[in-house]
């Protein structure tokens, strides 16, 4: 990843970040484009997770990071607090690569 | 700064440490399997420091691990971080100055950061109000958001804002130095399962947002669309095809469209130049919105 790109990110994101107070008071975000942006990010994140659990460039991902996820996924819906939810990702995946499972 | 230390409870300090601590468990991991994935270690430390936003980061550098382009994950990673936006509406009398906790308490907020502008005209201090309002706008991330929007008046948000903010920049950054540390220091990455942490967090971070019908089946589609599209699609665009999973929010855009036809009429009646106040209103003004539009579809 270049530098240029990680600068054309932090600009991008400091951007988004200054808009805000410098609109203030004198905007006020529609409620539906509100939900429109939260929902976009939401349907990335999902996306993104499915996509780095199941797949390793264009082949699929081995059994052992997608039972991890998976895991981690229940702890998640459950509530879980997020460090417990991170390390139940890396310990089941490490403890089945262990046991022999790719 | 010694003052906001004062001002902020000790639950609030006990909350934000907890959140500091789930952190640094994400930013370890981030900087440990960025390093493993094969990038140099200067990667994930300058999007920690640049960008400050954990999300953004994993995002950007899963796309790039997966063979990505490096637009694709700005892309990926600035649409995350869209929602910074409102965040900044909704804390704007906040991220300004951490120190005037004291003299802000029960005053309109408004109108007292009127008053203090015209009577330090000194440049010095313009300065350095200049520099924390920049400084607070870099902390503007959804925990401080959160924990800001949850104090009841204007003093208490402030000081939360900043006790989570400063503590939270410095420890992600140092987890993350830890992290470039620890991944480049273990030779078999793939033994401690860090490769599963990046999909953990993305499931840990969306999962709660998955309220609505039409969230999930947005969601549901667009995963469905980046993973049957990964085996033929260069790595970084599946994702962004993903998007396409909002198409199947019709009531959403319809909405929207709605909403922008109203919005000339709605903008004049805001109140001017009364930002506290409006920031006191915004949350309940919203739910008002959401509640009040499907009704008025018709009108």
């Amino acid at each position: 990843m270049p530098m240029t790109a990680i600068a054309a990110l932090a600009v991008l994101t400091y951007g988004f970040r200054l808009t805000g107070p410098l609109l203030r008071g004198r905007v006020t975000v529609p409620a539906a484009a509100e939900r429109l942006f939260a929902e976009a990010a939401t349907v990335l994140l999902i996306a993104l997770a499915a996509t780095s659990a199941l797949t390793a460039g264009h082949g699929l991902a081995g059994w052992a990071r997608l039972a991890g996820v998976l895991v981690a996924g229940v702890l998640a819906a459950r509530r879980a607090p997020f460090p417990v939810v991170v390390l139940a990702a890396a310990g089941v995946t490490a403890l089945l690569r262990l046991a022999g499972i790719a | 700064m010694r003052s906001l230390w004062r001002t902020a409870s000790p639950a609030l300090l006990r909350d934000v440490g907890l959140v500091c601590l789930a952190d640094a468990i994400v930013g370890v991991s981030f900087g440990a399997a960025s390093v493993a994935g094969g990038l140099p270690w200067w990667v994930p430390v300058a999007l920690s420091v640049l960008v400050f936003a954990g999300g953004s980061q994993i995002a950007a550098v899963g796309v790039v691990l997966a063979g990505g382009s490096p637009l694709a994950a700005v892309l990926a990673g600035a649409v995350l971080n869209t929602r910074l936006f409102p965040y900044g509406l909704a804390v704007a009398d906040v991220v300004s100055d951490p120190e005037s906790t004291g003299h802000a308490a029960g005053t309109a907020n408004g109108r007292m950061s009127g008053v203090r502008g015209r009577r330090e005209g000194q440049p010095a201090a313009r300065w350095l109000r200049g520099l924390r309002r920049l400084a607070g706008t870099h902390l503007i991330t959804d925990e401080s958001v959160a924990f800001a929007l949850r104090q009841p008046d204007p003093a208490r948000r402030r000081s939360a804002f900043w006790a989570c903010g400063v503590p939270l920049f410095v420890i992600w950054n140092v987890s993350v130095l830890l992290g470039v540390a620890l991944g480049s220091a273990v030779r078999d990455t793939s033994a401690f399962g860090l490769d599963a942490t990046f999909p953990a967090v993305m499931l840990a971070l969306a999962l709660p947002t998955l309220t609505s019908r039409s969230t999930r089946m947005a969601a549901g589609t667009g995963a469905v669309i980046a993973v049957a599209l990964t085996p033929v699609l260069p790595a970084g665009l599946p994702l962004l095809a993903a998007l396409g999973g909002l198409g199947t929010r019709w009531d959403g855009w319809r909405r929207l469209a709605d909403r922008r036809g109203r919005s000339g009429r709605r903008s004049r009646c805001g109140p001017a130049g009364n930002g506290g106040a409006a920031a006191d209103q915004r949350p309940a003004d919203r739910n008002n919105q959401v509640n009040e539009v499907p009704a008025g579809g018709g009108r």
